[in-house]
């Protein structure tokens, strides 16, 4: 590391370190946040699950969509539809989408994250959550 | 944004250090590079949560999943459920003591919810030993903004408007401390952070020190800057190994990126710190003393005048602020004075850091604005008292300070308030007392402590501390006279108004305190010869009833002394003189039938 020689050289410092602690900031004003949750359980995974998550977090990231969050969570029971994804926009139910690919990703971001609109593939909610 | 989709923090204080959490983190890298996630996830090791009660800490983000009491064995679960399979682990979420329920989200345990950080702002989500994740926590922008936007005096006008006072204890405000330092002319000054933390029960500083070392290091460097110091000395006990092994870290990762050294920023401000070692004697926290022990000499205070601002460290105008202080100073420039003077009271602005310990439920570190109740710290934040039992009393301002009880509960806390109730803030540490807390007995600990920790210099505090605590040793031996009462209290006074430095004249602060509080429980010694709390031995009396004495003979066996005679089936009952109150009856009677008063 060479010496920073300016408040300016800091400002630039800062701006290249910021996204170290992004998942971090994030998680400290989650509910402020869309989260969108990738069902992770065996069965997720056989089907794609793990690079779901991944195409997501490279997509938020190369968009630069600061207000979304990636995180996993497990089976959510429809195992006939993985990968499966839930969205979770604040002050909104949540949504669940079946049979997510690299398409149907860009549609769930362009569509329904930033304009509102459903599409295609959303899975009724057959249940209701413990904690409702 | 980084590669990671997931931050797993685990907490490095040296409490959770003690219960295995570097074992931990080796154990989940390892995990991690088995299932080939070691790219995708990220394990840092922070500084302290504060929750040290139910350490080690465990932080999974982003979600936010806060699992407690992690064993180094638990890793591969953590890993294999949550990280790979999404499925939280729950058993070791935190559960609501009131509800019992798993509580998945940091942000619902009551523990956080009251708390507001600044001081501890980093601790617990930065890696200290990474200086980039303070930068991009807008580290050291408070410096850059200082060197080239603002003056000397500007700063120090912020400072003063902020209406920041000193964390150590004394609460004396720290713009006004700097400007005396400014205005003191000399060629050379110095800037000094108090770290000599002897307050029993108090670890706030270290905490900072371990968990976020870098605010330190930018803070005296602005301190510097403000008052016209090139040179800088941290003053640390060496009983804390790793405060100051990451913060030497931190002095050496600021030098190398030109935060700390010759023209800091391409300004020709220039600031060098370095660390002097403390034995852990108490007086030495107290300036005076602490500026002696940095000489060479011995750890004893001088009269003041003249203040170190205007002779300290080899006769030069020297700056002594507290860690916890400087731990401020970064984020009030950053925000602005008068965002901090909106959080906590009008003449006691920001927050404070207090270390919760003794019968409380969650004892760790916590952080309030100013202004919170002791009923909202004790039994909102802190969880009330161990057992389900009857809160009693609270000593906060450690040694120096007093106890607040039942009726001052509702008493927001600031440092005024507390003075008026004749304790005091201290350095935050708050030790919390239930019904079997014995006052004589805890007044007495804390004489004993000062008597200890007397540098000997002035007679008041070497021979009246030794006096005070021989008192209070009679009256719990049962030899005490109501006569003992008010020596107690007029040595008490004599000392406080006599004493050289401000160890000696806070010293009878416990005695006086539980004096005022108790007094009906010190007539008890004294007049009964009986410890209403049954904390002191000598004054007990074991007792058998003979209505629910079934005589299983299980005490007449254990009894070391057979004291304790009867027939089978039939009451037992103790020979007070042979007695030697050791309590084994009392703990192995299976009816209860054992009586302790």
């Amino acid at each position: 590391m060479s010496k920073i020689k300016s408040f300016e050289e800091l400002k630039q410092l800062r701006k290249k370190v910021l996204t170290h602690m992004d998942i971090r900031e994030k998680g400290d004003h989650i509910e402020e946040l869309v989260e969108v949750r990738v069902a992770m359980a065996t069965c997720g995974i056989a089907a794609g699950a793990r690079e779901v998550m991944n195409i997501f977090v490279n997509k938020i990231a190369d968009q630069g969509l600061n207000n979304i969050v990636v995180t996993q969570t497990d089976c959510m029971g429809y195992c006939y539809a993985e990968p499966t994804v839930e969205v979770r926009v604040p002050g909104k139910e949540p949504v669940v989408f079946g049979k997510v690919d690299e398409e149907k990703i860009q549609k769930i971001i362009d569509q329904y994250i930033k304009k509102g609109e459903l599409l295609d593939g959303v899975i009724p909610m057959t249940h209701k959550e413990m904690e409702d | 944004m980084s590669k990671y989709k997931m931050h797993v923090l685990v907490c490095g204080g040296t409490g959770c250090i003690s219960s295995e959490s570097e074992k931990i983190v080796k154990n989940i890298q390892e995990c991690l590079i088995q299932h080939k996630l070691e790219e995708e996830v990220q394990v840092v090791q922070t500084g302290c949560f504060g929750f040290c009660e139910k350490g080690p800490i465990v932080k999974v983000l982003p979600d936010n999943t806060f699992y407690v009491q992690v064993k180094p064995d638990d890793a591969i679960e953590i890993v294999e459920e949550h990280i790979v399979k999404g499925r939280k682990v729950d058993r070791l979420l935190y559960k609501d003591p009131g509800s019992k329920k798993a509580i998945e989200d940091s942000k619902h345990m009551d523990f956080y919810k009251k708390q507001m950080r600044i001081a501890l702002r980093n601790c617990g989500f930065v890696n200290p030993n990474n200086i980039e994740e303070y930068i991009a926590r807008n580290g050291y922008y408070a410096l850059g903004k200082v060197l080239t936007e603002m003056t000397p005096e500007q700063v120090i006008d912020e400072i003063k408007k902020s209406g920041l006072r000193g964390r150590g204890g004394g609460g004396f405000p720290t713009g006004l401390k700097w400007e005396f330092s400014r205005k003191s002319k000399s060629d050379k000054k110095y800037v000094v952070c108090n770290a000599d933390e002897g307050d029993p029960g108090a670890f706030m500083d270290r905490s900072i020190l371990e968990g976020d070392p870098h605010s330190i290091v930018e803070a005296m460097a602005i301190c510097g800057y403000a008052i016209g110091a090139d040179e800088g000395k941290v003053y640390i006990r060496a009983e804390y190994p790793l405060a100051i092994q990451r913060l030497q870290k931190a002095m050496n990762d600021a030098e190398e990126y030109g935060f700390l050294g010759d023209h800091i920023l391409g300004t020709d401000f220039s600031f060098h710190i370095e660390i002097r070692y403390g034995a852990g004697a108490f007086v030495c926290g107290e300036e005076t003393a602490l500026i002696h022990s940095m000489e060479g000499e011995r750890g004893e205070p001088t009269i003041k005048p003249p203040f170190p601002s205007e002779s300290g460290f080899w006769g030069k105008p020297t700056n002594v602020n507290n860690v916890e202080t400087f731990a401020n100073i970064p984020i009030i420039l950053l925000k602005g004075a008068d965002w901090f003077r909106k959080i906590g009271t009008k003449k006691s602005p920001g927050t404070k850091v207090f270390a919760l310990a003794g019968k409380i439920n969650n004892v760790g570190l916590i952080e309030v604005p100013m202004g919170t109740t002791l009923r909202e710290v004790i039994f909102d934040i802190g969880g009330g008292i161990k057992d389900g039992k009857k809160f009693k009393a609270v000593q906060t301002g450690g040694p120096s300070g007093g106890c607040l009880t039942e009726k001052d509960l509702d008493t927001p806390i600031d440092f005024d308030t507390l003075v008026e109730k004749g304790s005091m803030m201290g350095s935050g540490g708050m030790i919390v007392m239930d019904e079997d807390d014995c006052m004589p007995s805890v007044a007495k600990f804390y004489l004993e402590f000062t008597e200890e920790e007397s540098c000997g210099k002035c007679t008041p505090c070497r021979i009246g501390t030794k006096r005070l605590s021989e008192l209070l040793k009679k009256i719990t031996s049962g030899q005490g006279t109501e006569a003992h009462l008010q020596e107690l209290r007029r040595l008490s006074v004599v000392i406080k108004e006599t004493a050289l430095c401000g160890l000696g004249q806070t010293a009878p602060n416990p005695v006086l305190s539980t004096l005022n509080n108790f007094e009906e429980e010190y007539i008890a010694h004294v007049k009964d010869h009986q410890c209403p709390a049954g904390q002191c031995t000598a004054l007990l009396q074991y007792k058998i009833d003979p209505e629910t004495c079934v005589g299983c003979t299980v005490c007449a066996r254990v009894c070391p002394v057979n004291a304790i005679t009867g027939e089978r089936k039939k009451p037992h009952s103790i020979d007070q003189k042979i007695c030697i109150k050791c309590g084994s009856c009392y703990d192995r009677c299976p009816t209860h039938a054992i009586e302790k008063r």
